[in-house]
């Protein structure tokens, strides 16, 4: 029998002037020790889904049609009161984010403990040994010492840990998780995937997990619903659908799906996804301003030139030298950059890679080392002319694109800013002409930069921060996690544009990511960090194909197995 | 948290000293003390026999360490209105001010929070709209319009309560006096606290709400609801304990606030706090009066903030423990 069924569910948010269908119209079901996954990108309507059955829908969304069955008793018209007794009780879910999902001011113990015996009639010593209990069985060593511990001393992935030792707190039949692992790293997400694969037989509980990820799909599901603008689109066993996906929205998902094993030319853009770039009216680049007056001096060897970079930040303030703490954030690190070539940094977080484009750019003062950027040594630069010069052939892509726009200015007062800074037009039309143009060319079209940032999505913004990029006329750009927070259809879009700006431009880039499907497709070099250091820099495939250092072979071992996702008869746009 | 208190310490005596320096800048150089302590018929042999005998002639860092050591023992010098030492005249004013101010402090902490609380959680209710909208008269009125208010309505049209003074006071120990022991003393305290306490209850009200709403949109609120927490554990427990860090801050620089600045109230209301005195103080030029007023009010502030630190410490783990 199955734990859970989903019949004909449609939940509706009501807005002023019409109504949102969030979920139109659903149907799935999981049995006892099975996984089932809820695959879609952003506003595909998952998570709806899962606050849906346990009854947390945000308002004013409501459930308009259709039924709930837990066990077979309906429990989609319950009370608020008889719902709350579900909760935890019957149905656990696990949250994204490990960092803000536990209380910062209680004990892990104590809210262990409030959750065990709001459910169990267990007395306060139980309720403790219990918790123990708990902790011990989703890994976390030294329970009995660590339980007493507020959650800032946990590190994310053991407070993941904790969070799924909260859904469990009393046996529910039924575990919903959404993005449980989108927050970590991929080492961190293998441990907490396994981990949850293994309660899931051992408890024999349901499985609901929500995910926009295949790996995570592929990974640990056993049957799969694709979700698209609240409408279930395909459903089926995991390998039925990944592997011959029917409906033409999963075959072109999967299709979007940075491939890890080969490496292509372009990335194949969803093109059953609308909105994937206005028309665009191209720009001649070897007669047009953005093209033209490429005046930087020409050097024979690397563009870039960094020798033992060291960068450690104070952690502990003290006015004696021997009581303060600093935290290495770059080791000795080494490497070029050839002219034309994109150079990627792979690591987890915490391993230096955002450090290493910030002190390129001069955003921090390394502690020691050299970087030298054409003929010139960026370290010892002191005259604001140099130094605006410099900032002038280098920029910056940031990988959140909502807070990386200022919210207050027009797009194209955005764009149209570092012109006028580095005074590279002559006159206010001609600014204007060229923003005009700049917009077209990311494929925007020129009637944006009247807007505002807030009115473009995540992707469209992501085309505005290159947009600002290309403004100065750059020859190195720096991308950092440009599209991590974007969705797989978006980002092939994005990658793509950016492979072709680098064609037409010439342009050098370092390319900062922690995915490695992703790394592979852009880059030509790659260097592995890990902890400040960097374990190894090779050509791409050589890194794939023959991993040197026992810590990429780690990485690429960590990396989910996309190899049940069928890649034929895809054609790459 | 040893270390951290040691050095709030510090800071906290650098402070008092840089106020201690205002002081006695202000003691010394605005107008000539002697001329304010002597009337005009004393001669210029006398006032420089007077000024010899007070050390006005020493050098000014030594005169400086003499103001700040009496001072640390509250000797303050002699009023030059009453003729008599400062530190009597405030320990007969201090009992009143403390009282006032303690209770509308306490007024506006215990109707102020439940209210906020509500306003919070319940955010569309009319009750909570009616809160907001009362919180706004509190805010925008000032002090003396209220505290008029007040008396018109409840003094000389319905003449319940008393308009001025402190009612009927009992003596405890050598200088204490306390209203709290009489019912004629209770019903003066009434009017002024609440027109004292009637802002900061709309502060803290208003800054409950916003931070009771911010909390309670986080994921960890999220997540105790998913487990099926009653009510009263994620509202009181999670939401409201999140929600103190702020509050304290805010609740412990007003209640300085109370004590610092209850002239205005005592003015209206004739309360023989210490405001009054300073206000009468001001009017006269005595120095000595106002030079200690101003070391009193910074010495509560620096106190409350320590104590508000200190307090962070109890409250926010994140704060006691050293980071893994």
């Amino acid at each position: 029998m199955n734990v859970l069924d989903i019949k004909d569910l449609t939940v509706e948010f009501p807005s002023r002037k019409s109504v949102f269908v969030a979920v139109d119209d659903v149907d799935m079901s999981v049995e006892a020790g099975k996984v089932l996954g809820v695959v879609g990108e952003s506003g595909a309507g998952k998570s709806t889904v899962g606050n849906a059955v346990i009854g947390l829908l945000q308002e004013p969304g409501h459930i308009a049609g259709g039924e709930i069955f837990l066990h077979g008793k309906r429990i989609d018209n319950l009370s608020y009161k008889e719902k709350r007794l579900l909760r935890g009780r019957k149905i656990g879910m696990i949250f994204q984010d490990p960092l803000t999902s536990l209380d910062p001011l209680q004990t892990v113990e104590s809210q262990l403990v409030e959750t065990i015996r709001t459910h169990l009639p267990l007395s306060a010593k139980d309720a403790q040994k219990r918790a123990v209990e708990l902790i011990d069985s989703v890994g976390i060593p030294d329970p009995e010492e660590r339980i007493k511990q507020y959650p800032h001393q946990f590190s994310g992935g053991m407070r993941q840990r904790v969070v799924i030792a909260l859904a469990l707190c009393a046996e529910p039949e039924l575990v919903i998780a959404d993005e449980p692992t989108t927050a970590l790293d991929v080492s961190i997400q293998a441990q907490i995937l396994e981990l949850m694969k293994k309660l899931c037989e051992e408890r024999n509980v349901a499985m609901l997990v929500i995910t926009h990820d295949m790996g995570v799909i592929a990974d640990i599901t056993d049957h799969v619903a694709v979700m698209y603008h609240g409408d279930l689109v395909e459903y089926g066993e995991t390998t039925q659908v990944l592997g011959a996906p029917k409906h033409p929205y999963t075959q072109s998902l999967i299709s979007a799906v940075p491939r890890p094993d080969v490496k292509v030319d372009r990335f194949p853009v969803v093109n059953y996804i609308e909105k994937a770039g206005t028309p665009q009216k191209q720009i001649d680049i070897s007669t047009h301003w953005l093209g033209k007056s490429r005046d930087y001096e020409q050097v024979a060897g690397p563009l870039v030139q960094i020798r033992d970079l060291d960068m450690r930040f104070e952690v502990r303030g003290s006015i004696f030298p021997s009581q303060r703490k600093y935290f290495q954030a770059v080791k000795k690190v080494s490497f070029d950059i050839e002219q034309g070539e994109t150079f990627g940094v792979v690591g987890e977080s915490g391993s230096g890679k955002s450090t290493i484009a910030r002190l390129i750019t001069g955003l921090y003062h390394p502690t020691g080392g050299s970087i030298l950027f054409g003929k010139t040594e960026l370290t010892s630069l002191t005259n604001r002319k140099d130094v605006l010069a410099m900032r002038r052939q280098m920029q910056m892509i940031f990988q959140d694109p909502f807070s990386s726009l200022n919210a207050r200015m027009r797009v194209r007062d955005i764009i149209a800013e570092p012109i006028k800074f580095h005074k590279l037009a002559s006159s206010n039309a001609e600014v204007r002409q060229i923003v005009d143009d700049l917009l077209d060319h990311v494929g925007l079209g020129a009637q944006s930069g009247q807007k505002f940032p807030h009115e473009f999505s995540g992707g469209q913004r992501q085309r505005i921060s290159i947009a600002r990029a290309l403004a100065t006329r750059p020859r190195f750009l720096i991308c950092d996690e440009p599209t991590s927070a974007l969705d797989v259809s978006i980002q092939a879009q994005i990658l793509n544009l950016l492979k072709d700006l680098q064609e037409e431009l010439g342009l050098t880039m370092l390319f900062i990511s922690h995915d490695l499907a992703v790394i592979r497709q852009m880059c030509n070099r790659i260097g592995v960090m890990r902890n400040g250091e960097l374990c190894e820099v090779s050509d791409c495939d050589e890194l794939f194909e023959h991993p040197k250092h026992p810590y990429t072979r780690e990485l690429l071992d960590l990396m989910p197995s996309l190899e049940l996702l069928s890649r034929a008869n895809l054609e790459t746009a | 948290m040893i270390g951290f208190a040691t050095r709030r310490l510090i800071q906290a005596m650098i402070v008092m000293l840089v106020v201690a320096l205002l002081a006695f800048t202000m003691f010394r150089f605005v107008g000539d003390p002697i001329n304010q302590m002597v009337g005009i018929e004393t001669s210029i042999e006398e006032r420089e026999a007077l000024r010899e005998r007070l050390g006005l002639n020493d050098p000014i860092p030594v005169q400086f360490l003499r103001f700040v050591t009496n001072a640390a023992q509250f000797d303050f010098g002699t009023s030059y209105q009453f003729r008599q030492p400062v530190s009597e005249l405030f320990a007969k004013r201090i009992p009143a001010t403390l009282e006032l101010s303690f209770t509308s402090a306490l007024f506006a902490l215990v109707v102020g929070i439940p209210m906020g609380i509500y306003a919070g959680l319940n955010r569309e209710s009319p009750i909570s709209k009616f809160f907001l909208s009362v919180s706004l008269i509190g805010i925008s009125l000032p002090t003396f319009f209220i505290g008029i208010l007040l008396i018109f309505l409840f003094s000389v049209t319905l003449q319940w309560l008393p308009s001025f003074g402190r009612g009927d006071t009992v003596q405890i120990g050598s200088w204490w006096t306390t209203g709290f022991l009489t019912i004629s003393g209770l019903k003066a305290l009434i009017l002024p606290s609440v027109t004292l306490g009637l802002y900061q209850m709309t502060l803290i009200m208003r800054l409950i709400r916003a931070e009771m709403l911010e909390v309670i949109r986080t994921d960890y609120i999220k997540f105790a609801r998913a487990r099926g927490l009653p009510n009263r554990l994620v509202n009181f427990r999670h939401a409201l304990k999140n929600t103190l860090v702020p509050v304290i801050t805010i609740t412990g620089l007003q209640l300085g606030a109370i004590i610092a600045f209850a002239t205005i109230t005592e003015t209206v209301f004739n309360w023989p706090g210490m405001g009054l005195m300073f206000l009468q103080a001001v009017q006269n030029v005595d120095i000595p009066i106002m030079s200690a007023y101003l070391l009193l009010t910074a010495f509560l502030f620096v106190a409350i903030n320590f104590i508000v630190d200190i307090l962070y410490f109890y409250i926010d783990p994140r704060l006691r423990v050293g980071r893994p």
